[in-house]
């Protein structure tokens, strides 16, 4: 029988309600988020100006004039100067590549390890469960911040690395996650019916675990993306992340920190950066939490 | 209730010794030669091979493991190579520091948070529920660093209310003490008061629904005591639970608030720690916290099963 013909006769029946694709299930719920819009507009702003960065006409964020040294916002300088006459809205604008890169950077390295590693713990069960929650529990128990900066201190100070120390202090998120996800779902009829027809184990993995499991975990990435940049901007701001004279965030209001009487500008607009990023990733996560959840209607 | 914590120490014992092989493995993540790194600017042949010799770095990386643990359980964890101080002592003369700091802050968190929570439930769908949200939500976004930088900017600054830096312990003047310490533990405690009102919120919506908040009210209870009385205090439990696992979310953002406001503690001794290449004292802090969160992990759920009556007879 054609799908049509089974769309047809579903729909025929009066007390079966057909429910439209998941997928626009969600973005009509979404829709009716605009907390929800107002993050992923203020996500999109933040990322457009991040990728056009080396296309837009603004100074060089390196580029130092003695002679504009700490000037406040102006006609030719709209977020003004900073200590060694840099402009301000060109490292803003450079500095949201390195916020936003570490952000996705670090939650793409904890998603990558973390969720074959929770999919393997919840599928297997047995030693395998045991010794990957006992890890990820002992990894859980160290405040997310403090395992970052462990990280970054032995691997060194660089952005690189404070994408992988935040991605490593990340990844237990994300095990849990996917293992309480995979118990849930592998206990399911049609995984059940796919291993009585004899699909084999990283089919079943492949093809029917991950996609049911991938909404929880994109909803947690959205927001672990929030909590990342927070942390790169704290590493940077310890200086354990992106070195100078390179632009970011955190390393911007670390400087601005000696000029707060003489400069208090320098100090504003890494924070609102760093604040409205963080504010639409959440906002959006928060929205994307709600219409993919069931039982909202 | 004593078999219960027993029970919970027992199954607290493999998650410690993980997080002992973690904080000894972290030392490996060292690039090059460790000694190179762990004697920092003494390059002495001597003094690496005391050092080589000390760390016993040519045993076998499980014998290493074995003497260094059996160092830990003794409280001996290591010596600082800055200031050649025993890192157990250290750390204990840094505490009592940021204690102040996260006591001063979880009565600004539960102060700010609790009642906000409480009045977005019974207001639910007002706009002053939707403003709640957004301070709660603003709360979390915030960069505590930020926040602390501009209150710096307003209150010592501009308005020359209370000191940014020159903190004094509370044994030698304690009005000072606390004067130095109401910034930072007001920035602290904001973003845990975001948490905290999420938390009382939805614990409020979930138990203002119940029979007996409706059985309550049936009876003419006014509603100020059928908040108060009967749905507050069921709500509360689930909230002090939750105020005992932010400890590690207040000793991480003390790393920072103590770094802004200059406050000599734990988070500015990981810091310095961590500049002065002072592997050891790094250990001694990741371990120290880690064991520090479970405990608060085993005290929240002793609290719970305490409150909650249906709890304490299972």
């Amino acid at each position: 029988m054609s799908v049509a013909v089974q769309e047809r006769r579903i729909t025929e029946h009066p007390s079966i309600e057909v429910l439209p694709p998941r997928r626009s299930r969600v973005w009509s719920k979404l829709r009716r988020r605009p907390a929800a819009l107002f993050g992923a507009v203020l996500v999109g702003v933040f990322v457009l100006l991040a990728v056009l960065a080396p296309i837009l006409p603004i100074p060089d964020p390196a580029a130092t004039s003695w002679t504009s040294i700490r000037l406040p916002p102006s006609s030719e300088h709209w977020l003004g100067t900073d200590q060694n006459g840099r402009d301000l809205l060109s490292r803003m604008i450079w500095g949201a590549q390195a916020s936003l890169l570490a952000g996705v950077v670090s939650v793409m390295i904890a998603v990558l390890i973390g969720v074959p590693l929770g999919v393997f713990a919840g599928w297997f069960g047995g030693w395998t469960d045991a010794t990957i929650s006992r890890m990820t529990e002992a990894l859980l128990a160290v405040p997310f911040l403090i395992l970052a900066i462990a990280f970054a201190a032995f691997l060194g100070p660089s952005l690189t690395n404070a994408m992988i120390a935040i991605g490593l202090s990340a990844t237990p998120i994300f095990i849990r996650l996917a293992r309480g996800q995979t118990l849930a779902v592998k206990t399911e009829d049609y995984v059940e019916s796919a291993h009585a027809a004899g699909v084999g184990q990283v089919a079943i993995l492949w093809r029917y675990i991950l996609p049911n499991i991938a909404p929880p975990i994109i909803v947690q990435a959205t927001l672990t993306i929030a909590t990342a940049i927070i942390a790169e901007a704290s590493l940077s701001f310890l200086g354990l992340g992106q070195q100078p004279p390179a632009p970011s965030w955190g390393a911007m209001l670390n400087t601005a920190k000696n000029f707060m009487e003489q400069a208090p500008w320098m100090a504003m607009w890494p924070g609102l950066g760093i604040f409205l990023v963080v504010l639409g990733f959440n906002l959006f996560g928060d929205g994307l939490r709600d219409a993919l959840d069931p039982r909202e209607a | 209730m004593l078999p219960f914590i027993g029970r919970r120490l027992l199954i607290a014992i493999p998650t410690i010794l993980m997080i002992s092989v973690f904080v000894f493995l972290l030392q490996k993540l060292l690039p090059g030669d460790p000694v190179l790194a762990l004697a920092g600017e003494d390059r002495n042949p001597e003094t690496l091979a005391t050092l080589r010799e000390l760390y016993r770095l040519d045993d076998p990386l499980i014998v290493q493991y074995f003497h260094w643990m059996l160092n830990v359980l003794q409280g001996d964890l290591g010596m600082s190579l800055r200031t050649n101080q025993p890192v157990t002592s250290l750390i204990m003369e840094k505490l009592p520091v940021t204690f102040q700091l996260a006591v001063m802050a979880l009565i600004f968190a539960v102060g700010i948070g609790v009642p906000m929570g409480i009045l977005s439930a019974v207001k639910k769908g007002s706009w002053l529920d939707y403003i709640a949200n957004f301070v709660a939500l603003s709360g979390l976004s915030i960069p505590n660093f930020w926040l602390g930088i501009l209150l710096i900017l307003l209150v010592s600054v501009n308005l020359g209310w209370l000191p940014a830096s020159g903190y004094r312990a509370f044994s030698v003047d304690p009005v000072r003490s606390i004067e130095t310490m109401l910034m930072p533990a007001f920035v602290l405690g904001t973003a845990l008061a975001a948490t905290l009102m999420r938390h009382t919120r939805s614990a409020m919506l979930t138990v203002l629904k119940s029979d007996y908040v409706r059985t309550a009210r049936a009876k003419g209870l006014r509603e100020r005591a059928v908040i108060l009385k009967h749905a507050l205090r069921n709500a509360l439990v689930p909230v002090v639970t939750v105020s005992a696992l932010l400890f590690g979310e207040l000793l991480a953002g003390a790393v920072l608030t103590e770094q802004i406001f200059t406050i000599p503690g734990f988070g500015k001794l990981v810091v310095d720690a961590v500049f002065n290449r002072d592997y050891a004292v790094v250990q001694g802090i990741v371990l120290v916290t880690s064991v520090g969160f479970i405990f608060m992990n085993l005290l929240a759920d002793t609290a719970y099963k305490i409150l909650n009556p249906r709890m304490r007879d299972s």
